[in-house]
């Protein structure tokens, strides 16, 4: 059973050659050429971009803040004033929606990219060198793991206070983990197969087949997984807000507005309904959106 | 291949050390003691307490005096449940969080795996994307939400299932679900993912041309290569998973090693909080050995070093 893997962009040898940076060059444009005929990714897009442009500037439009309270309102179904109706205290929920997006977006796609960003590097640094250095490193991602979290939240807010950059050390911490474990087991599976040899053999270097070969042919589960992180986050940050670490009232998130939702979702449950819905609509666009780029971006997918 | 568990198996002893001297002195680091939230507790009861739990000595002493007791497999008494030990609290409620956790992966599996490989047979139809959308919503809703609903639904308007406890084989079914939605969405995504990186390559063309069925091209030569990220996936999954829900073992009631987890870090149960860490750290490192086992064998070019 011969697993023959070319990237491609550069012949199996990995020889730099002339043409080498045209070709690469025409990897992107033809990758980007793939997604924009991709219809779900580009629909996927398209909301992602108005989920996150209502979100920061559709609160400057509205009439209500995230705090203005209308009291005799109390808690109230959709209407043509308040678009969602309100929450218990008569503040509207379109408005915190919005503003909730805000803090929810900010720290969904950040903590990710930190999360994406160390976990992809170790994993793969881990998997590509092996023996007693993949150990210890290894090692060291199960003793974070086993850490009590709860512990490492108290002592953050002990030591540097409630900050709202905290949460992207907090979430970030942890989240880089699995996805550490997921990049070495591909790239472990990646390390024996004959276009990595060839490459070793040439005398390419380490950090040139890392980036060239190993990163974008485990390219597929690093997106998936990283899509996968946001919802996770998103909802990691409502479990920290609750801690105290987060957001604080009046201010929202999705995570937190769910929460307070699920609540009272017997008697309001437009306040779990709409927060969810827009969980929801944001977590497909991103996913169709990293289907439509994993695709894209498939090294054997471009051969045709 | 002997050689390889063993070594790892011996390498578990430092790093449980590890675990257990950060973890030691993180808790200490936090402030509030364990005695903070009693109620009128005179000087003299307190210096009592202290004495009886060792707090009186330097925190070295203690700590060497904990580790000497930990190499005995004694976890110590807990600070917050008087006349109960570590050991016995983990022992107590381990079976019911352990039970709970083969169900929760048994729904995430029989759903998750199917999902995704059907997803990964052709991408970018109407068959990926049902079970796809469907793998999305079970991630969107979360399980503070979907315990409540499936109960709103099953317990209080049809009454096929019990609102909570866990006696009969009916009490499972519940927090199963809710707890396996989201593993079942994780695996189908990775599934899908690695299923579609493996049958776009040259050997599952090649056994397509000689003649192999469709059904074993995919259970036999897609699976290994396609299923690595979900193997990898599960090992820590599956060690939090064991070690208890606290979100769902409060919805519904049972008595299992999640609820411990949270309470000793805010309760400042020192003991309860260093043996919960541990024993989920241990069945971290015991669950990473099992899948470092599955990756290498199946992957034909990688041998046990």
């Amino acid at each position: 059973m011969n697993t023959i893997a070319e990237p491609l962009g550069h012949d199996p040898a990995g020889l730099p050659s002339s043409s080498e940076i045209e070709r690469g060059a025409s990897l992107w444009r033809d990758a980007w050429h793939r997604l924009a005929k991709n219809k779900m990714a580009v629909v996927s897009a398209v909301i992602l971009s108005l989920v996150i442009l209502g979100s920061f500037l559709g609160p400057s439009v509205l009439k209500y803040s995230y705090e203005t309270q209308d009291l005799r309102l109390g808690a109230a179904g959709p209407s043509a004033g308040h678009w969602l109706g309100t929450d218990t205290l008569g503040r509207d929920l379109l408005v915190r929606i919005l503003y909730g997006g805000q803090v929810s977006i900010a720290v969904g796609l950040c903590a990710t990219a930190v999360a994406l960003t160390i976990g992809v590097l170790y994993g793969t640094v881990s998997g590509f060198l092996g023996g007693k250095v993949d150990a210890l490193m290894m090692r060291i991602v199960d003793i974070i793991f086993a850490l009590p979290f709860t512990v490492f939240v108290i002592l953050l807010m002990v030591f540097f206070g409630r900050k709202f950059v905290l949460l992207f050390a907090a979430i970030g911490a942890v989240q880089w983990l699995t996805m550490a474990r997921i990049v070495r087991g591909q790239v472990m599976s990646l390390r024996r197969q004959e276009f990595i040899e060839a490459a070793e053999a040439l005398g390419l270097s380490k950090l040139r087949i890392i980036f060239r070969h190993m990163i974008p042919n485990a390219l597929g589960p690093i997106i998936v997984y990283a899509t996968l992180t946001v919802p996770s986050v998103m909802l990691l940050e409502a479990f920290l807000s609750f801690l105290g670490l987060g957001v604080q009232p009046p201010m929202s998130s999705w995570g937190v507005l769910i929460k307070e939702g699920a609540d009272s979702m017997e008697e309001f449950p437009w306040l779990l309904i709409y927060p969810g819905l827009a969980l929801a609509v944001t977590l497909f666009s991103l996913n169709f959106l990293g289907d439509g780029l994993r695709d894209a971006l498939d090294p054997r997918a471009a051969k045709d | 291949m002997f050689g390889f568990v063993a070594r790892r198996v011996l390498q578990m002893v430092p790093v449980l050390l590890v675990i257990a001297t950060i973890t030691f002195f993180m808790i200490r680091l936090a402030p509030g003691g364990p005695f903070d939230a009693e109620k009128n507790v005179s000087p003299e009861i307190r210096k009592n307490l202290e004495a009886y739990y060792g707090m009186n000595k330097p925190v070295y002493q203690q700590y060497f005096d904990y580790l000497g007791r930990l190499l005995q497999g004694d976890l110590g008494p807990s600070f917050k449940y008087s006349n109960w030990t570590v050991n016995e609290l983990i022992g107590q409620s381990f079976p019911i969080s352990a039970e709970l956790a083969f169900w929760s992966l048994l729904v995430a599996l029989s759903i998750g795996l199917p999902a995704g490989i059907i997803a990964s047979l052709r991408p970018n139809t109407v068959s990926d994307y049902i079970p796809s959308s469907l793998a999305l919503a079970g991630i969107s809703v979360p399980n503070f939400v979907l315990g409540p609903l499936l109960v709103l639904v099953f317990a209080l308007k049809l009454g096929t299932t019990p609102v909570s406890g866990w006696d009969g084989w009916l009490d499972r079914v519940l927090p199963s679900i809710t707890l396996g939605a989201l593993y079942a969405a994780y695996i189908a995504r990775l599934t899908r993912g690695g299923m579609l990186e493996i049958l776009s390559q040259d050997f599952i063309r090649t056994a397509r041309a000689k003649g192999a069925s469709p059904l074993r091209v995919i259970l036999k030569h897609g699976m290994r290569g396609g299923l690595l990220p979900v193997v990898s996936y599960l090992g820590p999954a599956a060690a939090g998973l064991m070690t208890g829900s606290f979100a769902v073992e409060t919805i519904f009631q049972i008595p299992g090693l999640g609820r411990y987890f949270v309470n000793a870090a805010f309760n400042r149960d020192y003991t309860m909080l260093l043996g919960a860490v541990l024993f989920y750290g241990a069945l971290i490192l015991v669950f990473n050995l099992i899948v470092d086992i599955v990756l290498i064998w199946m992957n034909p070019k990688l041998k046990f070093e």
